[in-house]
């Protein structure tokens, strides 16, 4: 289990850097995505995929899930979405100032 | 008592949330946000007293009465409060700067409560002692700094913050990953609780990669070589109180965020880290000055000396003295005053003469005489001109470099003194001597004054950390010898 998710989060993230240096702006914002997803889903491998026991059950429990990464993600998600969303605007502006969502046209004059 | 550790945090957050209802008055919000900044001034000088005077030197506060690896913990050590002390004089500052120069649509669009949640990010972030803790000040310190440098909306400003932005999430989904790593291979995020495991887990090459990888994220947002480039131009777009917050804070909370990490946790083979460290400032000093010398822009020459300065800074801690890393910490001081109040030079010298080009200006020595000595004294200062408080820094890192024998960083940091003092010495030629080239009388004697007001507490503070050399010295020193001993930390937050 372990390795599928970590093979997953692999093609994430490596999709999601060819998305990142691609020239098109939302191409970017969807690559940025896609990469939180992976430090997620990173988080959740990192501490152990347990199958099967609810994350808390007392002290005498004989197995539990760690419930900290969930806390993390759940933290990491809620941040990520209010990041997303400003940037979908911001790219939204830019394109609508500029006219263009081609970041070599973005790239701003020398003498500037 | 502790609980009031929470203050420099939660005043800030009520007070932005409170003026997003006043946001169409923006007298009102002048007022309250002119106060509240003031007695968040006040708050932080109390809490660097009470932390000064206290027997161990360090308060910590556990949130909800979580005992401490498992809450999150608040610690105030003399690093910490030093830094919100600094960062409460920029805020206070740059805010009043702001009153003279913000155009009055951009006070209405929810210009003052970012700025207070921008410093509710940066407090808490030196305030916290727990690594996750750490990410969402971070964040909530990024998304308001997203938020300004881009407010006003013009064609530059947004095609530039757009890469801003790109380039800190990108940082911040690599530190989900490292504190990912660093969970899985630890078991704990507390930083106390980390600097002990670390010590004894034996497993150097995973924490090796780990630490790299902060130094990867907190480089990014530090601005350290080679991940600078975002840098220049995203912190020429916004008006000059916001260049100047930006420039005198924000990567200075991801330099906090190194020496913290990389004295605290990361000290398990300091060989290979902190060389590696010493390298990025070498290269981070050198590149940094040679932007600056290569520039004919008044804010972007500032924005190119950051990155060079950012260079001395990690200097310090590579070269892991404590003469080094005191002189780090006197650096840091210095530069957060120095370089927001030549920031908001430019800022005066853009208002006189509607430009930041250099080659367009002219002769304001003659037209604006205070104007020009003040710059002066500020310029000489950031270029270490004895007795101003760059001299008693630089000369502090370099003598503790000379000592422990690393002469390619002395040699660097000397030939890149030189550069900044000449690229300093450009902006007062082309800026201030000469015959004046475009009218100056947009600004009276009168605004002037009202422009210079807010900033001549920055100049006398940097004369007075020049003057006063020894004791801020000896309160460096004190300061280094603490974090360099991370036993007396641990003790003050896990309570031993």
């Amino acid at each position: 289990m372990e390795i599928l998710i970590a093979l997953l989060i692999g093609v994430l993230f490596s999709v999601s850097t060819y998305l990142i240096l691609t020239k098109s702006l939302f191409r970017v914002v969807l690559g940025t995505v896609l990469m939180s997803h992976g430090a997620h889903l990173l988080i959740l491998t990192m501490g152990g995929l347990g199958v099967g026991s609810a994350p808390l059950l007392g002290e005498g429990a004989s197995s539990y899930t760690d419930p900290l990464p969930q806390a993390l993600i759940l933290t990491a998600i809620v941040i990520s979405f209010g990041m997303t969303a400003l940037l979908l605007v911001m790219t939204y502006r830019t394109y609508k100032v500029h006219q263009t969502d081609d970041l070599d046209k973005l790239r701003g004059r020398l003498d500037e | 008592m502790s609980n009031f550790l929470t203050l420099p945090i939660l005043l800030p957050m009520f007070i932005g949330t409170i003026l997003i209802f006043f946001a169409k008055k923006h007298k009102l919000q002048r007022v309250i946000a002119g106060f509240s900044a003031l007695s968040l001034l006040g708050v932080a000088i109390y809490l660097g007293y009470i932390v000064y005077t206290d027997p161990s030197q360090i308060i910590t506060l556990e949130i909800g009465d979580w005992p401490a690896p498992f809450g999150i913990v608040l610690v105030a050590d003399m690093f910490a409060t030093m830094m919100v002390i600094l960062s409460s004089i920029v805020g206070v500052v740059c805010l009043f700067f702001a009153f003279k120069t913000i155009h009055s649509d951009r006070e209405k669009f929810y210009f003052y409560p970012f700025y207070f949640y921008l410093l509710t990010g940066v407090n808490g972030a030196f305030l916290t002692g727990d690594m996750f803790n750490l990410f969402v000040f971070f964040e909530v310190m990024l998304i308001s700094s997203y938020v300004l440098i881009v407010h006003g909306g013009t064609g530059y400003q947004l095609r530039e913050s757009f890469k801003y932005v790109v380039m800190n999430m990108v940082a911040s989904a690599f530190f989900l990953v490292a504190l990912a790593y660093l969970y899985a291979t630890t078991g704990t995020l507390n930083m106390a609780d980390l600097a002990e495991r670390v010590q004894v887990l034996e497993q150097e090459g995973i924490l090796n990669g780990i630490a790299i990888l902060f130094l990867f994220v907190f480089g990014a947002k530090g601005a350290l070589f080679p991940l600078y480039f975002w840098l220049p131009k995203s912190y020429y777009g916004p008006p000059a109180a916001i260049s100047a917050l930006f420039g005198g804070l924000l990567t200075k909370v991801g330099i906090y965020a190194i020496i913290r990490v990389f004295t605290l946790i990361f000290v398990h083979n300091t060989e290979f880290t902190h060389t590696i460290i010493l390298i990025l400032a070498g290269g981070t000093m050198f590149f940094g000055v040679l932007g600056a010398v290569s520039q004919f822009d008044f804010k972007r020459i500032l924005s190119y000396h950051i990155i060079s300065q950012v260079g001395y800074m990690v200097m310090g801690l590579g070269v892991y003295t404590p003469l080094a890393l005191a002189g780090a910490i006197y650096y840091i001081a210095h530069h957060i005053i120095v370089k927001s109040a030549l920031f908001l030079f430019a800022g005066a010298t853009q208002k006189i003469t509607g430009t930041t080009e250099l080659k367009k200006m002219g002769g304001l020595l003659k037209t604006h005489p205070w104007l020009g000595w003040l710059f002066f004294i500020s310029a000489m200062s950031l270029a270490g001109i004895p007795p101003l408080s760059g001299f008693f820094s630089k000369f502090a890192l370099i003598l503790a470099a000379v000592q422990k024998e690393s002469y390619y960083i002395v040699v660097v940091a000397l030939v890149v003194g030189i550069l900044t003092l000449f690229s300093m010495m450009k902006i007062f030629m082309y800026a201030f001597w000469g015959e004046p080239k475009i009218s100056q009388d947009k600004v009276n004697r009168k605004e002037m004054f009202a422009l210079l007001r807010p900033i001549i507490p920055l100049v006398v503070l940097t004369i007075c950390l020049g003057f006063f050399a020894e004791p801020i010295f000896q309160y460096s020193l004190g300061v280094s010898e603490q974090i360099l001993d991370p036993a007396n930390y641990v003790n003050a937050v896990l309570g031993k």
